[in-house]
């Protein structure tokens, strides 16, 4: 996908004065937030759960190359080809070359972020390969000529008037506002490309290293039906994926599920091991399986791998104060929110997306609903750290921090500074008590807000007068 | 160098090693594959039965029960005359000699098409915690059944209904050994929440399922 995580100030403001994204957004806290605390108390170990998740998740990391060998063995056993690919371009040519070679004419696909961060679709098409996007809302989004703005919900921006002109516009049908009506619809539209594909592509939630299995959690069943009806299955995956057994797979679905969508379990967790069997009914003729690395060995030898550990729920930007506001697009690449202000900077380059790191109020929000405990603020600090270590943050700013460093080492200079500027912001206040514009650099923070002005007495002034009162 | 050479190489560094793990090293990885220990259980002080019905009926699904396999015909023909149903379908085979003629109904055998509108499956276990089945590829348990009918009705054992997902794979790596190609955990109907956040049911699987347990 396009990277345009530079722009992010820009949209951002953009985005904040969009009135039906507000609207669209409103539905996030309603209810994933309000829908993911009721379901978490179905657990009544849940903070057990999280830690455990979080302990097997590092375990996996650790001995990843022992895991993703001991996957490749299982999977070779049972029929699957394994292949691996250094990169998005390696994994969108094997996957063509794949098609090719089987003579596909025409994919399915389930939901697959990696196939986001490739731009598999467009490449397959360039290909001269039509490629059906199946889940609603990757559907949604392919139709429109759009990008996701959810790792979850990719169409959650979109209100139904939007979707409804779409499918009117591009179904050649009456346009109908009712939701139901317009899934069915989808599902009409849909079905035939289902009994036609000559090949399936599906993203993987998880990697099984004891069974060689990949597996997929969908609601909608577009995933069952890609990896079974055509004749060739194609699933692509982050090295990152894997986890040992069955039972890790087990416990953790509760949690992702959970955290994810409010849901207790979704509706179809798919496990494939291998193609067609010889007695089989049905399944794919041929089964591969790519594991991709695409920037992942990178994190994980950096102070950054604990991102790694992300079983993407997308919890951290439903609960995120600044996605709330702005949605998904001003990230500018495919992970938004507080793990994509991580996972962004660290593939695509620190410096192709200065802003991400910064786009947060450090509430933690998202470090205490991650449901495998990824320090999120603290990878994004580091990530701040990196930046004026870099001299990637523009030179006023980073004289302004050198300059902070050095009064704050100097308690005499310090406390003097502190009381001109509490003696200063209160006269600047008058009698509002607002300073609608600030000198310098802080002429930007207040371009859009008022800042509330100080008493006029330093914190230190204040203590030493109540200690006084006291004695 | 291969991708695979290099992947592997540079995870090799990035943990900081220089070679493969020795067999010794990974001895307490391959014991856990081996013994694929179960991760932390929530408490399940509920009756598997009871907790079984009410999950399905808060995934949307119905249920309904029957005393013997005997008795699965006309509970269907009940079922699909009440909704105004089509009274022909297809099953596995293994369902395949029950009377459903006397019942009025017409099920052929096969794997079910795109236009198929019943489908009726069995279920190799279905799990309490969560109210799900658990069906396995196979030669005669064909998937499609339960996902291209706008319609899936299963029948399931109250024998076979364990706790949770974890006692689900113990009771297939006790019976099977091996995993099937395709092992499918279904609660519920097929659902989507992807125009506006507004939850509809049906979108490329059943629109309805239908629960009928036998042995009860």
């Amino acid at each position: 996908m396009q990277i345009r995580s530079a722009e992010f100030k820009t949209r951002a403001t953009e985005k904040l004065g969009s009135a039906t994204l507000f609207r669209a957004l409103s539905n996030l806290r309603s209810r994933l937030v309000v829908g993911r605390a009721n379901v978490i108390r179905e657990l009544d170990n849940f903070e057990d759960i999280r830690e455990a998740a979080k302990r097997v998740r590092d375990d996996a990391l650790e001995n990843l190359d022992f895991l993703l060998e001991e996957f490749e063995r299982n999977a070779t056993a049972n029929g699957a080809k394994v292949h691996w690919a250094e990169n998005s371009q390696e994994m969108n040519q094997l996957v063509l070359d794949i098609a090719r070679k089987a003579n596909v004419r025409k994919v399915i696909k389930s939901k697959s972020m990696l196939g986001e961060e490739s731009g598999l679709n467009h490449f397959l098409e360039q290909g001269g390969i039509e490629v059906r996007e199946t889940d609603l809302g990757e559907y949604i989004i392919q139709e429109s000529g759009d990008v996701p703005s959810h790792i979850i919900g990719p169409a959650i921006h979109r209100t139904k008037e939007e979707v409804a002109d779409l499918f009117h516009e591009k179904h050649n049908r009456p346009r109908k506002t009712d939701i139901t009506e317009m899934t069915w619809e989808a599902r009409e539209i849909l079905r035939p490309h289902f009994l036609t594909a000559d090949m399936g592509i599906s993203g993987a939630n998880f990697l099984v290293a004891e069974t060689g299995t990949s597996m997929i959690v969908t609601n909608e069943g577009n995933g069952r039906m890609t990896t079974t009806l055509p004749r060739v299955h194609v699933a692509i995956a982050g090295i990152e994926k894997v986890l040992p057994t069955l039972e890790d797979v087990s416990f953790i679905l509760r949690l992702l599920t959970r955290s994810a969508t409010g849901q207790s379990i979704s509706n179809y967790l798919t496990f494939t091991t291998g193609p067609k069997r010889p007695d089989d009914a049905e399944g794919p003729e041929e089964f591969h399986i790519i594991i991709v690395d695409s920037g992942r060995t990178r994190v994980l030898g950096s102070e950054l791998r604990e991102a790694l550990r992300c079983i993407r729920c997308g919890a951290c930007m439903n609960h995120c104060p600044v996605y709330q506001n702005i949605g998904g697009h001003p990230y500018g690449w495919v992970y938004p929110g507080p793990i994509g202000s991580v996972l962004t900077p660290a593939y695509v380059g620190l410096e192709n997306a200065i802003d991400l790191p910064n786009a947060a109020t450090m509430c933690n929000q998202c470090g205490v609903v991650c449901p495998v405990k990824i320090p999120l603020p603290d990878l994004m600090r580091k990530l701040r750290e990196r930046q004026v270590e870099q001299k990637l943050r523009p030179w006023a700013e980073r004289l302004g921090l050198r300059m902070w460093v050095w009064a704050a080492a100097r308690p005499g200079v310090y406390s003097r500074g502190a009381k001109l500027a509490a003696r200063l912001g209160r006269w600047m206040g008058g009698r509002e008590g607002l300073i609608h514009t600030l000198p310098g650099a802080g002429a930007a923070w207040t371009r859009e807000r008022d800042m509330p002005a100080p008493s006029g007495k330093t914190f230190l002034e204040m203590y030493a007068a109540r200690r006084a009162r006291r004695a | 160098m291969s991708a695979r050479d290099n992947i592997l190489g540079r995870i090799r560094t990035a943990l900081g090693r220089s070679a493969p793990l020795s067999d010794k090293q990974s001895l307490a990885m391959r014991g856990k594959l081996r013994d694929h220990p179960r991760g932390p259980l929530p408490s399940m002080g509920w009756e598997p039965i009871p907790r079984f019905k009410e999950r399905c009926v808060m995934l949307s699904s119905t249920v309904d029960e029957a005393t013997h396999l005997g008795d699965v015909p006309s509970a269907v023909a009940r079922y699909l005359r009440t909704r105004d149903l089509p009274q022909r379908g297809v099953c596995w085979p293994e369902f395949s000699a029950l009377d459903w003629q006397s019942a009025g109904l017409q099920m052929a055998a096969r794997p079910a098409m795109g236009d198929d509108k019943v489908g009726l499956s069995g279920s190799y276990c279905a799990i309490a915690e969560t109210g799900t089945l658990m069906l396995l590829s196979g030669q005669n348990t064909h998937g499609t059944t339960s996902l291209l009918p706008d319609t899936h009705i299963a029948i399931v054992q109250t024998s076979r209904i364990v706790r949770s997902m974890e006692d689900a794979f113990d009771l297939l790596r006790k019976e099977h050994g091996h995993l099937p190609r395709q092992v499918a955990f279904v609660s519920g109907p097929s659902r989507t929440a992807d125009i506006e956040m507004t939850l509809v049911l049906g979108i490329h699987g059943p629109y309805r399922v239908h629960i009928i347990l036998v042995g009860s």
